[in-house]
């Protein structure tokens, strides 16, 4: 039984959660605690915090920040950003994170992937992807069949690579999950890039998360029955009080698809 | 007096959640490689996360596979999590070769083709055997998966998951019972279960 998780994905900038949150009754907007437990006590299957944070003399604040986590919410959580080297990836392991997510760093040098699987296991790993719609990309090597090219540096840059061939080689190197984002629809609320979420799910055996673009709740459900996700990701819906997570789970359920109740 | 758990402590991954979940449920949980500190513990948990191999070379490479098969032996509640269950069987297909502790019968498998692997997602137990004191007030109860390989069914088996047919989620031979889920990443049903084990730890310990 396929059991879709939902995930609130929460932006953070030295051990603070930024980017408008806005719920009634908080006391502390920027709390990560505090928001964790919301979404814990709303039903949420797991949180990931993305760490905007530029300066890497201020990423101590984000290990403290897990270990808070870590200390009061009883669901998995995943950290990504900035994560280059397995050392700081084990530092976020140990301080209480479930999994990492690592990106432009993969892209950089594909074997952080494996040595973070062969270090701390692929259920660990989480390698994000963000991509773009660009037909057939020129690369090196010939032009790109998908259609779908990777982009790093949070979407301005082009790096050539094949989504889905990239996808299929971070499996092959031990990521235990794919976190895809469509940068054509992140922030647009048009609803997910089913399309490419499709073609990434259909090359690998390791579970996908959807993300970029849910402008409500009736936009999670294509990600799974048309994209082929096992998780959905949503930001902005959850934080601006739009929508809880149960009404997302509601809203998938309705749709035909299991989740864990609420 | 505070009913005392030593969780087994081989150096592997994170293993401050399996800690701090036990000391939610009313234990004195330590981490802990000291043979001492496991003897006079009122009951072992056994983690375990990444590669059965892997998991079973630093068991030895610490002596903790020692101090484990101790412990099960002595009748002292025992609890094996995720990898920590897996060990307690005598092989994994994960990592031909490499014997695991046998303390259960059976085998580790593959999880069945046609899923995604690894099962990472919350799933619904199928109780078994019912009125396992594990699952007191827990029918039907969801719980967090994070796996690839799972026991194969035997008579230890005391509840299943459905992920591509029936997946072996726990399971019980007198003292030594076991979780394929994380019951510490399972929020309310996952402490219910360890206070569920907590307080049998406990009557054990008086009795």
């Amino acid at each position: 039984m396929k059991v879709v998780r939902v995930i609130p994905c929460l932006d953070v900038d030295r051990g603070r959660v930024v980017k408008g949150v806005n719920f009634v009754d908080l006391r502390d907007a920027g709390d990560p605690v505090e928001l964790a437990a919301i979404y814990d006590t709303q039903g949420a299957d797991e949180l990931v915090f993305l760490d905007i944070t530029a300066s890497s003399d201020d990423r101590d604040t984000t290990v403290a920040m897990a270990q808070a986590v870590a200390e009061q919410v009883y669901i998995p959580f995943t950290i990504g950003g900035g994560i280059r080297t397995v050392d700081d990836a084990r530092r976020l392991l140990r301080a209480g994170a479930d999994k990492v997510s690592v990106n432009s760093a993969a892209v950089a040098r594909p074997e952080l992937v494996s040595e973070i699987a062969a270090e701390f296991g692929s259920q660990c790993c989480v390698v994000a992807i963000d991509a773009r719609r660009s037909g057939e990309v020129e690369t090196s090597l010939g032009p790109v069949p998908s259609g779908f090219e990777v982009y790093v540096k949070g979407g301005r840059e082009a790096t050539g690579l094949d989504a889905v061939a990239w996808a299929e080689k971070v499996v092959s190197l031990g990521a235990g999950e794919i976190l895809l984002t469509s940068m054509d629809r992140d922030g647009t609320r048009e609803g997910f890039d089913v399309v490419m979420t499709r073609a990434i799910s259909d090359a690998v055996n390791v579970p996908v998360i959807a993300s970029g673009g849910v402008g409500g709740v009736a936009d999670l459900a294509p990600g799974v029955l048309e994209g082929g996700a096992d998780a959905v990701l949503a930001a902005s819906i959850f934080h601006f009080g739009e929508s809880t997570v149960a009404e997302a789970k509601a809203a998938l359920s309705s749709a035909g698809i299991t989740v864990r109740p609420a | 007096m505070a009913i005392k758990i030593a969780v087994l402590d081989y150096g592997i991954g994170n293993l401050r959640s399996a800690q701090k979940s036990l000391i939610r449920a009313g234990a004195d949980a330590q981490l802990t490689a000291d043979p001492e500190v496991i003897a006079a513990a009122d009951g072992v948990v056994l983690p375990g996360v990444g590669a059965f191999g892997a998991c079973m070379a630093a068991l030895e490479r610490t002596g903790l596979d020692v101090q484990a098969k101790q412990a099960a032996d002595s009748g002292r509640p025992f609890l094996g999590i995720c990898v920590g269950m897996q060990l307690l069987y005598e092989e994994s297909d994960e990592s031909p070769g490499h014997p695991g502790l046998g303390i259960l019968s059976g085998r580790v498998v593959l999880l069945p083709e046609g899923v995604k692997r690894p099962q990472m997602q919350w799933n619904k137990l199928q109780l078994t055997t019912p009125g396992h004191p594990l699952f007191a007030g827990l029918d039907e109860a969801w719980m967090y998966f994070v796996h690839s390989y799972a026991a194969e069914n035997t008579d230890a088996t005391i509840a299943t998951a459905d992920y591509g047919g029936p997946v072996v989620a726990a399971a019980a031979v007198d003292n030594v019972w076991a979780t394929q889920f994380h019951p510490e990443k399972s929020a309310d049903a996952g402490r219910t279960l360890l206070v569920n084990w907590v307080d049998w730890v406990g009557r054990r310990a008086t009795s």
